[in-house]
C-alpha cells in the first residue's frame, strides 16, 4: 500500500489535534514551571469547563461568544481557589504530597460532577460543518480548534515575554529563592500564573467541547496523555511541550489509522516510556 | 515474640467466621481482607518515596493473567497464580530498571508509572476479542461448585480464611521489610541517591529488589480479588482510578506503620458501605466525593495517617 488519501487526512487529523493537546500542556507546564507543582487534577478543571460551556450554551442559550468568555473566567478562578485552597498550605510540603492533594481534588472533582450532573454523555448540539478537500473529510470544528489554540499560545507567549508580570512570572520560574529578594511578590505571581493556568484549561473545554461529548470522567481520556507530554517535552519547558503534543497527536492519529483508536494511545503510551529511557530529562533537555 | 496481644488478636480473627455466621459481614471482611493486602503491597515500596502509581498495572496482570490461563489453557489458578506473579513481577523489572537506571525519580517517576497504568488498563480494552475489552471477564465457573483445584469456594468461611492468610504473609513480609538492611539502604537512597551511593549502596539493585516484590504481591491481590469476585473488568482492578485509590487509602490509614494499609482499607470500604447503604443507587459518587475531600484534608492536616497519628500521640503522652 503506497501513499493513500486516508494516510494524509490522519496526518492532517493529527495535526489539528496536536494543536488542542499543545494547548493543554501548556497550561499544565505554566503551573509546573513556576509554581513547581503538578495538577494531576488539570483534565478535571477542564472537564467542569465543558459543563459550564453546556449549561450556558445549550440549557440557558447563551450566545457562544459569551458562553465561551464565562467558561474561561469561571476555569481561571476555579485555578486560584485549587492554589488558595490546597497548593498554598502545601508549598513547603514533600512534592509527593502536592500530587497526592491534588489526586484527592481530581476524585473529588469528578465525583461532584457525577452527583451534580449525572454520568449521561451530553453534547452541545451544535454540529459544525465538515470540509470537503481532494477527498479529505476535515471538520471544521477541529479546524477552529487548532487555530483558536495557536493563537491561544501566541497570546501567552506575548504576555510572558512583553509585559512586567509576564517576566516575574519567567524570572520566578528560573530561580524561586532570590526573586522575593529582588521585590517580587511571589505569593500574587502564584495566583496570576494559577488564574492563567486554570484560563487555558477553560480555553480548552471551550475548544474540546465541540468535538466530544462531556461526561465526568472525560477527564481521564485527556489527563493522562497531557502529563506524558508535559514530561516528554521536560516539564515546565514550554518549546518541549509543544513538539511533544504534536510527536504523540501524530501516533495517536495513525495507530488509530492501522488499528483500533485504544491500540494508537497504546502505541503512545509504548512510545512514552521508550523515550523515558533514551532521553530521560525529556525532548529538549539540554545535555549537561 | 513474648508480646500475647497481637498472636490473641490472631487467634480472634481466626475464630471468628466460626462463631459469626452472617454472609454480609462476612463478605465485607474478605473484601477488607483482600484489598488491605493489595495495599500493603503498594506500602512496601511507598514508604521509600517510590511513589507508584503503577500498581493498578499490576493488579490487572495478577487478575487478568489467572483468568485467562484458567479459560482459554485450562491451567489451574495453582499454577497461573504464580504465572501471574511472575508476569508482573518481569512488566516490573521492564518498567523498573531504566527508571532507576536513568535515575528518574520522584515525579518523573510516578509519571511513567502513571504511563503504565494506562497502558494495561487499554491494552485489556483493545484486546476484547479476548478479554472482554470493559465489559469484564469471568472466569469459568467449575462444574461442582467448590474446588480446590479452580480454586473456586461457596462458602464465604473458606475464602475468609484464605484472605486472613494471605493477609498476614502480606504483614509479615512488610515486617521483613522492616527489620532488614533493605530498608536501611532504600531509606538513605530516599534521603539522597548520591551520599547512599557514596556510601556503598547499589542504589538500583536495592530500589529493584523492592519494586520487584511490591508488584509480585499486587499480582497476587489481583488474582485472589478475581477467584473471590469471579468478575474482573479493567475498571475494577486496572487503569489509574485503582493506582490512586491504592495510594489514598494508605495516605489515610497511615504510609509507615505496619497497619496503616489496613486501618486505611476499613476506613474507606466501610465508608464506601454505608453511603451505599444509607443513599442507595444516588450514593453513585458520594463514596469518591468523601475520599476527595479527605485525602486532601488528610495531606494538609494528617499526613502520616489515622493509625501513624495515633501511635505518634500515644508515644508522646
Amino acid at each position: 500500500m503506497g501513499f493513500d488519501i486516508y494516510l494524509l487526512e490522519a496526518l492532517i487529523n493529527g495535526v489539528l489535534l496536536g494543536g488542542v493537546l499543545a494547548l493543554l500542556s501548556l497550561g499544565l507546564n505554566l503551573i509546573f514551571g513556576v509554581i513547581d507543582v503538578v495538577w494531576i487534577c488539570y483534565a478535571e478543571l477542564i472537564m467542569l469547563g465543558m459543563y459550564a460551556m453546556y449549561f450556558l450554551y445549550t440549557v440557558y442559550h447563551a450566545p457562544l461568544l459569551v458562553a465561551a468568555a464565562a467558561c474561561i473566567a469561571g476555569v481561571a478562578v476555579l485555578g486560584v481557589l485549587l492554589h488558595l485552597l490546597v497548593i498554598a498550605p502545601l508549598l513547603g510540603a514533600a512534592p509527593i504530597n502536592q500530587l497526592l492533594a491534588t489526586g484527592g481534588v481530581l476524585f473529588f472533582l469528578q465525583s461532584a460532577a457525577t452527583v451534580m450532573f449525572g454520568i449521561e454523555f451530553k453534547n452541545l448540539g451544535l454540529r459544525l460543518p465538515v470540509l470537503k478537500a481532494a477527498g479529505m473529510f476535515i471538520s471544521y470544528s477541529r479546524l477552529l480548534a487548532f487555530a483558536v489554540a495557536l493563537i491561544g499560545m501566541v497570546l501567552v507567549y506575548l504576555f510572558l515575554s512583553r509585559t512586567y508580570t509576564g517576566a516575574a512570572i519567567r524570572a520566578i520560574a528560573q530561580d524561586r529563592q532570590i526573586m522575593p529578594l529582588m521585590g517580587v511578590d511571589s505569593q500574587r505571581i502564584y495566583v496570576i500564573t494559577s488564574a492563567l493556568g486554570g484560563g487555558l484549561a477553560g480555553l480548552a473545554a471551550c475548544l474540546l467541547v465541540l468535538q466530544y461529548d462531556v461526561h465526568p470522567f472525560v477527564g481521564l481520556t485527556f489527563g493522562p496523555i497531557t502529563f506524558l507530554i508535559c514530561v516528554l517535552g521536560s516539564l515546565g519547558n514550554f518549546a518541549g511541550g509543544f513538539v511533544a503534543a504534536f510527536v504523540f497527536a501524530e501516533i495517536i492519529a495513525l495507530g488509530g489509522l492501522y488499528s483500533d483508536l485504544e491500540w494508537g494511545y497504546v502505541l503512545a503510551f509504548a512510545f512514552f516510556i521508550v523515550m523515558m529511557f533514551v532521553r530521560p530529562q525529556g525532548l529538549m533537555a539540554r545535555r549537561s | 515474640m513474648t508480646r500475647p496481644l497481637p498472636w490473641l488478636l490472631g487467634l480472634a480473627l481466626v475464630a471468628l467466621p466460626f462463631v459469626y455466621t452472617a454472609p454480609y459481614p462476612l463478605h465485607i471482611l474478605v473484601v477488607i481482607l483482600i484489598w488491605s493486602f493489595a495495599y500493603t503491597s503498594w506500602s512496601v515500596m511507598g514508604r521509600f518515596g517510590l511513589t507508584s502509581f503503577g500498581h493498578g498495572g499490576f493488579m490487572g496482570v495478577g487478575a487478568y493473567v489467572t483468568a485467562l490461563m484458567w479459560n482459554k489453557a485450562g491451567v489451574s489458578p495453582w499454577l497461573g497464580i504464580p504465572l501471574a506473579i511472575v508476569a508482573s513481577a518481569a512488566l516490573a523489572l521492564l518498567i523498573a530498571y531504566p527508571c532507576f537506571r536513568f535515575r528518574i525519580t520522584g515525579h518523573y517517576f510516578s509519571l511513567v508509572t502513571l504511563a503504565l497504568s494506562g497502558i494495561v488498563l487499554q491494552v485489556i480494552t483493545a484486546t476484547r476479542d479476548h478479554t472482554g475489552g470493559s465489559l469484564g471477564y469471568t472466569p469459568e465457573r467449575y462444574q461442582g461448585g467448590s474446588s480446590v483445584w479452580a480454586l473456586q469456594f461457596g462458602s464465604k468461611t473458606t475464602w475468609y480464611l484464605i484472605a486472613l492468610g494471605v493477609w498476614a504473609v502480606g504483614l509479615w513480609l512488610w515486617y521483613r521489610v522492616d527489620r532488614s538492611m533493605l530498608r536501611y539502604a532504600l531509606e538513605a537512597i530516599a534521603e539522597d541517591e548520591d551520599a547512599a551511593a557514596a556510601t556503598g549502596v547499589h542504589v538500583t539493585a536495592e530500589k529493584l529488589k523492592i519494586t520487584v516484590l511490591s508488584a509480585a504481591m499486587t499480582a497476587l491481590a489481583g488474582a485472589l480479588y478475581c477467584q473471590y469476585q469471579m468478575f474482573i473488568s479493567p475498571d475494577t482492578v486496572s487503569g489509574i482510578a485503582i493506582s490512586l485509590q491504592m495510594v489514598f487509602a494508605v495516605v489515610v490509614g497511615g504510609l509507615y506503620v505496619s497497619l496503616g494499609p489496613t486501618v486505611g482499607a476499613v476506613i474507606t470500604i466501610l465508608l464506601a458501605e454505608i453511603l451505599r447503604i444509607s443513599f442507595g443507587t444516588r450514593a453513585v459518587g458520594y463514596d469518591n466525593l468523601v475520599y476527595g475531600i479527605l485525602l486532601v484534608i488528610f495531606i494538609i492536616f494528617l499526613p502520616r495517617g489515622v493509625l501513624g497519628t495515633a501511635l505518634a500521640l500515644r508515644r508522646a503522652s
